[in-house]
């Protein structure tokens, strides 16, 4: 608990106390990891009688014309649509999360049943059913019957320009908004439990301590309890927001035309399986290790 | 309204499950008295005070605090608990805000005290408890005294009409004792209305008006220190304090 800096007195630690220590035993597995790794490598160029041809996957990616300069290829396209995705995806399944995880431990048996039936179904079927599921049975007959595309169609272009900044082409508002919050109602789930975790990580005591001061039940959940669940949950949140990113190509089955979506449309075009597929999953690396990263900071800043 | 005891408890039970904490609990405090009640761990002294601002809920008797009687009305337990403050064993000093924030968060909320207001409250009741120079730090960054006394402020800065310690020092180490008990005995002298659960035998003879010794769910003893410590009704009290004074 003691982060305070004295000045120090006495000497300086031995090197394996300052846990910077790297022996023989390490050399050793780094060789062997190596000679590992060399194996495949061998086996895919000697065995695997494929031809790599990269030079294909360019202009999928973007393209050069005269009169527009660069124009944006299927695999830009989708990375926005994954990128959005990812990013609504994230919002709308915290806000999910928080309020089923309240839920979840609330006092009123009612609003417990609610959150715990929610996350029982979601977890107990797998992601691909529960897509199809959602999708057919409940997005696509509720978002039409509400007529979203139509009354976007109706705004002035300005309000259209942002909406499309926002979402994408307004054409297709209405799939994205399917896939968009099937995503989140599945993500949800799991950050409803792990907000349920972080609530129940905060010792009775803080509460008593606000309510002994008079705070409101409400006023201590939302300042006293809920900032220090967040701070222990962090670590799992990320990781369900990984998870989250990845699981994003499964909207592809009903057709959100988003990276995964474009990657099969380029595979079955070109016959460039492995370039398509290697390209498009080191696109999905970079955005959920950059996430990753940015999470590692917030977690970083959150113990100093 | 001021002839009116300050805490009056009457035959109050409660259980936890089966097991009974509290039988027949009474404990009338005057306003401005100093009572510290002592005895046995699992007595049922904690479970007493805390009972008194809701923290545990009393299923028999009655406990009115100002003349505000404790029960099922939510309005009565808000009431109640702006007039009563409480310092806890394990100081439960919020780890996520810092001392000053500690100490203006229920004003600014629970008051709606304007921030400045509050602020400058909390400057003024942390140079009360000697750490105003600690303001900006994480309760973290503090010894388990200096979290204390940041507790006292916290406590004082809702400028409640009573005062609850329960077991203040008893998380210390014993050179930080002191420095607690020395704020707690400032307040006590500024008058303020104070019941205090510890084992601190010198602060209570310094600064009680009245003792009460607990055993079983029961107040077996309650009378003024002098007579308390000189000459104990019954056996059982003797018993303790002669347990807790030999060393």
């Amino acid at each position: 608990m003691m982060t305070q800096s004295r000045p120090e007195e006495g000497r300086a630690p031995p090197l394996r106390a300052r846990g910077a220590f790297f022996g023989w035993l390490d050399i050793v597995l780094l060789a062997a990891a190596l000679v590992v790794c060399g194996y495949f490598v061998w086996r895919t160029n000697v065995q695997l009688h494929y031809r790599w041809n990269w030079s294909v996957i360019w202009p999928w990616v973007a393209r050069f014309e005269d009169k527009e300069g660069f124009v944006a290829g299927p695999i830009l396209v989708g990375l926005a649509v994954t990128l959005r995705l990812a990013v609504w995806g994230i919002l709308l399944a915290t806000m999910i999360g928080v309020v089923m995880g309240f839920a979840r431990t609330s006092r009123r048996l009612f609003f417990r049943l609610v959150a715990s039936g929610y996350v029982m179904l979601i977890r107990n079927i797998p992601p691909l059913v529960f897509v199809f599921v959602f999708v057919f049975f409940i997005t696509s007959q509720v978002l039409p019957a509400l007529g979203v595309s139509e009354r976007v169609k109706a705004w002035s272009p300005a309000t259209q320009w942002v909406v499309e900044a926002l979402f994408g082409p307004v054409a297709r508002l209405e799939n994205f908004l399917v896939g968009l919050i099937c995503l989140a109602v599945f993500t949800g789930a799991y950050v409803t439990e792990i907000v349920r975790a972080g609530l129940q990580s905060v010792p009775r005591a803080q509460i008593e301590a606000g309510e002994s001061l008079g705070l409101s039940a409400f006023d201590v959940r939302r300042y006293v309890v809920f900032p220090q669940a967040l701070k222990n949950v962090v670590p799992a949140l990320s990781n369900q927001f990984i998870q989250m990113i990845k699981d994003s190509s499964l909207v592809s089955l009903v057709s959100v035309q988003e990276l995964a979506f474009m990657a099969q449309d380029i595979q079955t075009s070109t016959r460039r399986v492995f370039e398509v597929l290697l390209f498009v999953g080191a696109l999905y690396f970079i955005i959920c290790w950059s996430l990753s990263l940015l999470f590692a900071r917030l977690e970083h800043r959150n113990q100093s | 309204m001021t002839d009116t005891p300050m805490i009056a408890v009457r035959s109050v039970n409660k259980w936890f499950g089966a097991f009974h904490v509290l039988k027949d609990v009474d404990l009338v405090v005057q306003r401005g008295q100093k009572v510290v009640v002592c005895g046995p761990s699992g007595s049922g002294k904690s479970t007493l005070i805390r009972c008194i601002n809701r923290l545990e809920e009393h299923d028999e008797g009655e406990i009115i605090v100002d003349g505000i009687r404790l029960d099922e009305s939510l309005e009565h337990i808000a009431a109640i608990r702006r007039e009563v403050g409480m310092v806890f064993q394990q100081f439960n000093l919020f780890p996520h805000l810092t001392v000053l924030e500690n100490c203006v968060l229920a004003q600014v909320r629970a008051r709606k005290t304007p921030r400045a207001d509050a602020e400058a409250r909390a400057m003024q009741y942390l140079a009360r408890v000697r750490i105003p120079e600690q303001a900006s730090k994480y309760p973290g960054q503090l010894s388990g005294g200096q979290q204390q006394r940041v507790a006292i402020a916290r406590s004082l800065c809702m400028e409640p009409k009573v005062m609850l310690f329960d077991e203040p020092t008893s998380a210390l180490d014993p050179e930080m004792i002191k420095e607690v008990l020395d704020v707690m005995t400032d307040l006590a002298q500024s008058g303020m209305t104070m019941i205090c659960v510890t084992h601190e035998m010198g602060f209570a003879r310094k600064v009680a008006d009245l003792m009460v010794f607990m055993d079983h769910g029961r107040v077996v003893e309650s009378s003024p220190p002098a007579e308390f410590f000189a000459a104990p009704r019954s056996d059982r009290t003797r018993q303790f304090l002669d347990q807790i004074l030999s060393h």
